[in-house]
Parts: C-alpha cells; sequence; structure tokens
C-alpha cells in the first residue's frame, strides 16, 4: 500500500513536462525495467531554478519524480547532488519495501540531470560520472539500503 | 518433462502435444485456459489423440469450469483440477476429477478418507459450497456467456478502436468469455491499475499469484511480448455483476489515463515527434 502523500503525488504531479533549453538532462532506467526517469533542469548562478520530468513507471515511480521535483528546485548543485534516495522516500512518508528501487531513480536522475549540466559547462571532474549510467534490473532493486521499514507488507 | 511452447496468441497444436509423445511418456497435462489472457486450448482434440496412444490426460480447467462447457468424456479428459472459488464458491476447496479405472496413488497419508485417496477431515460445509455453486454457475451457462461476451466484445472492440498503440492480448475468438486483456504502448500497467481503481474500477496487470513480483508478466513474455509493452499490461474480467453501464464507464475513462500516462511518459515524446518504429 502506498501512503496518502505517495498517492498524491502520483495522481496530481508536480512539475510534469520538459523544459526547453534545459541546462541539464538526465535520463535514468530503461523500458525493460518497467521504469524510466527523465529530469529536466534549468539553472542559474548554480542554483536550480526550475525542474520538470518525464517518467515511465509505477506510482511510486511517478511519486518519487514528482517529488524530486520539488526537493532540488531552490537548491545549489552541490546541495541537490546530497539529496539521497531515502530523503526522497521520507518525504513521501515512506514507500513499500519493494518500491525502493523508485527512489533510487529519482536520486540517480538528479544525479545524471547535474552531470548533464556539469558536462555542458566544463565542471566535470574526472571521477564524477559513477553511478548513473545503464545498470541491470537487478542492480537498481538491490543495491543503496533498503532498510527502510514499512508496516505495510504486501 | 517436456515443455511446449506456445504461439503468439498463446494457443498450443494437437501436432505440437503429438510430436512431443516419447516412448516413455506416462502423463500429458494441458491447461484447459489461461487466466492472464484467456486463451483456451484445443482440449478436445489433444483429449482424442492422447487416448489413442493410451496415455493419461490431466487439465488444469480451474479457469474454465464453470466459465465454459466442458463435456469430460467426450474430451478424453483423464483427470482434472477444479477450484470453487472461480465460479463463485467457497474459497479453499477446489476438486479433482478422476476418471473411472484411473488409479492414483495417495500423496496425503495417515487416513483413509475419500476411500484413502486423501488423508485428512473433508471440509464438508465447503464441499456442498463447491457443489451447489457448479450447479447455479452451469444452469444458465449459455445465456450467462452471452451476457458477459457482449461486454466483453464491446469492450474489445471499442478499446482497439479508440486508444492508439495497444494490442489485444490472447487469441481474439478462442478465449474465455469474460477475459479481456491488452497491453498499452508507452506506459507502466500499475499506474493504469491505480488511476482506474481511483475511478472505482478493479483491474489487474498479471495474476495475483506475482503481484508481488516486479518483473512482467511470464504469459506476456510467452507470448513473445517485448519486456517493455508486456509491462503495459491491462487485464479485465468481466462476470455476473458487471452490466452495460460498467463498460460505458470503462470506456469512458479508459482512454483519459491511457492518454494522461502517455503524455507523462518519455517513451511516448518520441512517437509524438513521429520519429519512431511502433
Amino acid at each position: 500500500m502506498y501512503s496518502e502523500k505517495v498517492m498524491d503525488h502520483f495522481m496530481n504531479p508536480r512539475n510534469v513536462g520538459e523544459i526547453e533549453n534545459a541546462d541539464g538532462i538526465g535520463e535514468v532506467g530503461n523500458a525493460k525495467c518497467g521504469d524510466i526517469m527523465k529530469m529536466y533542469l534549468k539553472i542559474e548562478n548554480n542554483i536550480i531554478v526550475d525542474a520538470k520530468f518525464k517518467t515511465f513507471g509505477c506510482g511510486a515511480a511517478v511519486a518519487t519524480s514528482s517529488m524530486s521535483t520539488e526537493l532540488v528546485v531552490g537548491k545549489t548543485v552541490d546541495e541537490a547532488l546530497q539529496i539521497t534516495n531515502k530523503a526522497v522516500a521520507e518525504a513521501l512518508d515512506g514507500l513499500p519495501p519493494a518500491k525502493m528501487h523508485c527512489s533510487n531513480l529519482a536520486e540517480e536522475a538528479i544525479r545524471a540531470a547535474i552531470e548533464d549540466y556539469k558536462r555542458k559547462n566544463g565542471l566535470l571532474d574526472e571521477c564524477d560520472c559513477a553511478t548513473a549510467c545503464g545498470r541491470r534490473c537487478d542492480d537498481i532493486h538491490h543495491d543503496h539500503d533498503h532498510e527502510f521499514n514499512e508496516d505495510d507488507e504486501e | 518433462m517436456t515443455y511446449l511452447p506456445v504461439d503468439e496468441n498463446g494457443l498450443i497444436t494437437p501436432q505440437q502435444v503429438a510430436e512431443a509423445i516419447r516412448p516413455n511418456t506416462i502423463l500429458i497435462t494441458i491447461r484447459f485456459a489461461n487466466n492472464e489472457i484467456g486463451t483456451i486450448q484445443p482440449i478436445a482434440e489433444i483429449g482424442k489423440l492422447v487416448r489413442e496412444k493410451g496415455i493419461y490426460f490431466h487439465t488444469d480447467a480451474v479457469q474454465a469450469i464453470g466459465n465454459i462447457a466442458i463435456n469430460v468424456k467426450d474430451m478424453n479428459i483423464d483427470l482434472m483440477s477444479m477450484s470453487a472459488h472461480k465460479f463463485y464458491g467457497p474459497k479453499g476447496v477446489g476438486g479433482l476429477y478422476i476418471r473411472k479405472g484411473v488409479k492414483l496413488v495417495s500423496f496425503m497419508h495417515g487416513g483413509a478418507q475419500e476411500r484413502g485417496r486423501r488423508a485428512s477431515t473433508e471440509n464438508i460445509a465447503a464441499i456442498v459450497g463447491f457443489g451447489k455453486a457448479i450447479e447455479l454457475a452451469t444452469a444458465n451457462l449459455d445465456e450467462y456467456n452471452k451476457k458477459i461476451m457482449a461486454l466483453r466484445d464491446r469492450t474489445i472492440d471499442e478499446v482497439m478502436k479508440n486508444i492508439p498503440f495497444v494490442k489485444l492480448n490472447g487469441h481474439r475468438e478462442k478465449r474465455l468469455p469474460g477475459n479481456a486483456n491488452f497491453s498499452f504502448q508507452f506506459i507502466e500497467g500499475e499506474s493504469l491499475l491505480l488511476m482506474l481503481d481511483m475511478k472505482g474500477i478493479a483491474a489487474s496487470s498479471g495474476s495475483a499469484c506475482t503481484s508481488g513480483s516486479l518483473d512482467p508478466s511470464h504469459v506476456l513474455l510467452a507470448i513473445g511480448l517485448p519486456h517493455e509493452i508486456a509491462h503495459g499490461s491491462l487485464r479485465l474480467t468481466f462476470g455476473d455483476d458487471n452490466t452495460d453501464e460498467d463498460v460505458n464507464k470503462l470506456l469512458e475513462v479508459l482512454p483519459v489515463i491511457v492518454e494522461r500516462l502517455r503524455e507523462m511518459s518519455p517513451l511516448y515524446e518520441n512517437v509524438k515527434r513521429g520519429n519512431v518504429n511502433v
């Protein structure tokens, strides 16, 4: 079962769409696994001023996309990079254990969009390009921390 | 053990069965009808050829019995599994038809119940419920089927006509009277179910047996759908209580929901720009 907040962000997702001439675009996941998240960022003076998303995926995937766009706007690039999958899930009052991988996807989408921004602006350090590349479904489902507990087990 | 592959409609052919028979084959079991995509197998033809070979023929008819006419004698069925909850009977009781003369070794020991075939005290109330339910389900089967097939056919025809990038899963004619199963490209099944649920429409995307799994339906993969299309599947089941109004409502809300989810989907962007092969 999803929390009320997840259902709210699923039924009324914030910031759906694209940003024309976005400063950073990140796309993670793949259709085979059943979820793709594409995030667009508008960045001015190192601050994220707008974020939009398109997502193919389950209710949790849409809700975490929506929540993460809300979380990043107003933050500096470095602050946005500190947003963890756990923070996204907590902001939604939790996710069912089987859906925690969706919050990984949100974290990765933010990173990928920022990485794209840095690349376009020559700000990319050599070692920055770690997390956001083509994973297999299994990776997404099993890595990061999954200790997040939710009362409802379905 | 030999497993037979199905075609794009989920069907196997009697020829496939005949060719798979080996000198040491003792049992052939074919599911009568599939729960997810509704496809009905040619059980009578298979039964005939299996009987001629003198091999035991079992069918899992859980999805079919009470929904379509079955005659175990005409179809040469030796063993048939059934479950009451599929024809409005109580949950937790099922049955195995055993043709006279077929000898089974008991797998539950410790009591002589059911003439030594299955130890343990019978659940009489559930068994009576099973009996009454199958009696009611089969009493007006033709009339009942006429009603729900009309609902199903209108749903299938309208959905195929009015929603682009959709595929009907399962055989168009050889399918359970109450089953419709679609794949909508570029969207994911759970999102679809949640939105339908918020509109008061209960549907499913696969089977209850696999609702805890994130992988797409193995049935849809077996009929050759790629993962990304199998993820966007919707299974609708029509039953006794459904009405024309229910179908009207479904046909009104489904296209809107599908379009809304597609507008949200990054996979749909390319299609709208007209540069993708679908």
